[in-house]
């Protein structure tokens, strides 16, 4: 298996919750274009929801989520419904990874994120609308109450009551958290059958 | 039964299938830019890997370039090591690279089609989301993350599932001063920023026909903001028309071929969608967006949604979303002043855009307090204008024609617009702060735009027409 960046394997995590109730949080404010300009991968959690998180002058917003001593360490960050729409800028995963979180709750993912997300480890959990309030009212009386999340299950539940939600992953994706497969040692072992399609295909501009 | 276009394209690019796993896809062209891409290169080295066809992959500067005094070094640390980056990489790992002072730097979205590199049938992507304009040529193109980028660059192919397919047909006559930039927006207006979430989306109808190639470009660049995995126009003369003869196009006998292949991609008639809208050319006005995303839009003689005409569990965003934009519901936006006025961007620089704003802005000046930039989406947008005389007509007008690059449609180089200031621009993305920190976004057509130049508010441009 070759070297991977920030990968990492995730099967049951029992967290508390960061909620950020906003529907449609586009990549811009998970990470705003003038951050973009760093080459590595690391570094970009210090910027995450940065707009959002600071004041003009640098200072941090006493009442944004993640400024919040009572949600401070943990893994989770649960957002309102489409999240990560807009931008195709995988760094708004790396922002999230890099902060410290494993798992993000939302009752729908924008296609491009989700993809990017599972790419780096992050585990994107898609929930129902009631589920979600559910969630979201729990940590409004309770800011310490924890979420189960189980990759090989499937499944995500609230610890206290027990309630569960089964949530979908793609099989392929899930084998690849799970065993830490990869992507491209994959593709790189089916070369054979990419260059007889090469060879194969008329149009091949 | 028949198949859809996406099929077609689709099918003849699946180079493996196996149960359990995402189909394998062959990709013809790859763009790669500055932003996107030192991540990937790392990753190819970590592999020691090579880029496994070089001849498939473009590289350019623009999103971190400035659009002042490109000939000098660029003045901001992080940025010139960023295109500096691009550079190194492009020539260690053979990638051919129109950067800055190239004759065919620009825009990524603007100059493979402008080259001949985008053609009919291809499967395109780039490590940018707006990939989807692209598909006006009939080709599958969509954006990646950079993880996909090192996939590609690394073995020519990608990982994909099969999207669900939707027409959206749009027929009838388009009123004066309604270009293809209102078709959109109203697009997104009546289905939502989220409406086409899993979708790969075909535009077709008689208006969509009757519109030139960069017309099109506008309308699939924006796919993306109503989710759409991709956006797609089945090729047709107009198309042929705008290829042939272009750098890279095929030539000769190649060309034939081509075009008897490309011929054959349409959806045949009995093709089925998943989903379908049908719209009115005739309904559409001049449009604009109020809002903090391209889904939250109104006719610009109409009024803004009334918070009691929103539903509850939208109620919260809304307001969120005019109150950062200091906008009251139930409002008409017409007669707002605004204070920049932004022409440029993958959706609307292309050398069309700026001779519909020179037609308009001829013989008539800015207004006093706004401030105009007009960025050409590439430097042979901008070599023709300047052929055309566009610039005087622009100078004469007192706005600032710019050299190319995506300026501030994100904001990540200078030209970004200050907190607070409104900004009529020809953008895609209305988002909170994509023009700059507290930057006031209104998305709208050039004609539109220009229109807020030339008066200093938002103003129906058909009235001045
Ligand atoms: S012009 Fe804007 S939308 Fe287009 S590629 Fe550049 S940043 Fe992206």
């Amino acid at each position: 298996m070759s070297d991977k960046n920030i990968k990492k394997t995730i099967s049951t995590l029992i967290s508390g919750v960061v909620p950020v109730n906003i529907d449609n949080i586009d990549t811009d404010q998970i990470i705003p274009a003038r951050f973009l300009k760093a080459t590595t991968r690391e570094g970009f959690g210090e910027n995450l929801f940065c707009d959002w998180k600071k004041n003009a002058d640098g200072s941090l917003k006493a009442d944004f989520p993640l400024n919040e001593p009572k949600y401070k360490g943990h893994r989770i960050l649960v957002a309102g419904n489409n999240f990560g729409c807009g931008s195709s800028r995988e760094h708004a995963a790396w922002s999230i990874v890099d902060y410290g979180f494993d798992v993000v709750v939302s009752s729908f993912f924008a296609d491009i994120f989700k993809n990017n997300a599972l790419n780096n480890g992050l585990l994107p959990v898609q929930v129902s609308p009631a589920f979600l309030k559910k969630i979201f009212d729990l940590v409004q009386t309770d800011a310490n109450a924890t979420l189960t999340v189980d990759l090989e299950a499937q499944s995500i539940k609230i610890t206290a009551t027990g309630e569960t939600e089964n949530f979908e992953i793609n099989p392929y994706k899930k084998m690849c958290l799970l065993k830490g497969f990869d992507d491209i040692d994959y593709l790189l072992s089916l070369k054979p059958q990419i260059e007889t399609y090469e060879k194969q295909r008329e149009f091949n501009f | 039964m028949g198949k859809t276009l996406f099929d077609k394209i689709y099918d003849a690019h699946v180079v493996h299938t196996q149960e359990g796993f995402p189909e394998v896809i062959y990709i013809n062209t790859h763009y790669i830019h500055e932003v996107t891409s030192p991540q990937a290169f790392d990753g190819l080295r970590k592999r020691n890997l090579p880029v496994f066809r070089t001849n498939k992959t473009r590289a350019t500067a623009d999103h971190n370039v400035p659009t002042k005094d490109q000939h000098l070094p660029i003045k901001e640390a992080l940025s010139r090591l960023q295109v500096e980056m691009l550079t190194k990489n492009t020539s260690e790992f053979g990638v051919e690279l129109y950067g800055l002072g190239h004759q065919y730097q620009g825009i990524v979205h603007v100059i493979g089609p402008e080259l001949g590199i985008t053609l009919p049938g291809m499967t395109i992507v780039c490590g940018d989301s707006h990939t989807s304009t692209h598909g006006a040529f009939g080709c599958i193109a969509f954006g990646i993350g950079t993880s996909e980028v090192e996939m590609v660059m690394a073995t020519q192919c990608i990982l994909q599932y099969r999207p669900k397919k939707m027409k959206i047909e749009i027929n009838g006559k388009l009123g004066k001063g309604v270009t293809s930039k209102d078709i959109i927006l109203y697009i997104i207006t009546q289905i939502s920023a989220a409406g086409a979430n899993g979708y790969a989306v075909e535009f077709a109808g008689d208006t969509i026909r009757g519109l030139s190639m960069e017309a099109r470009m506008t309308i699939c660049n924006m796919s993306i903001e109503m989710g759409g995995r991709c956006g797609m126009i089945a090729p047709d003369q107009i198309t042929f028309d705008y290829i042939q003869g272009r750098e890279f196009a095929p030539k000769g006998a190649d060309w034939d071929k081509a075009l008897a292949y490309w011929k054959t991609l349409y959806s045949d008639a009995d093709a089925s969608f998943d989903k379908v809208y049908s719209f009115k050319a005739e309904d559409i006005e001049p449009w604009i967006t109020y809002g903090t995303n391209p889904g939250m839009g109104i006719g610009i003689t109409g009024s803004m949604p009334s918070l009691a005409s929103i539903i509850d569990a939208d109620k919260t965003s809304f307001k969120k979303s005019l109150d950062y934009m200091d906008l009251h519901p139930g409002d008409q936006l017409l007669g707002k002043k605004i204070d920049y006025v932004f022409i440029g961007s993958c959706t609307n620089s292309r050398i069309e855009d700026l001779r519909l704003v020179a037609d308009f802005v001829k013989d008539k000046r800015k207004a006093d307090d706004v401030e105009v930039w007009i960025i050409p989406g590439s430097k042979q947008v901008e070599k023709q204008a300047i052929a055309e005389g566009l610039d005087v007509i622009f100078k004469n007008a007192g706005f600032d024609l710019r050299e190319p690059g995506c300026s501030a449609c994100l904001g990540m180089n200078e030209d970004k617009v200050p907190a607070g200031k409104y900004c009529v621009s020809t953008s895609n993305r209305n988002f909170e702060g994509r023009q700059g920190p507290g930057a006031r976004t209104f998305l709208a057509s050039p004609l539109t735009a220009a229109a807020a130049a030339v008066t200093g508010k938002i103003a129906d441009v058909r009235i001045l027409l």
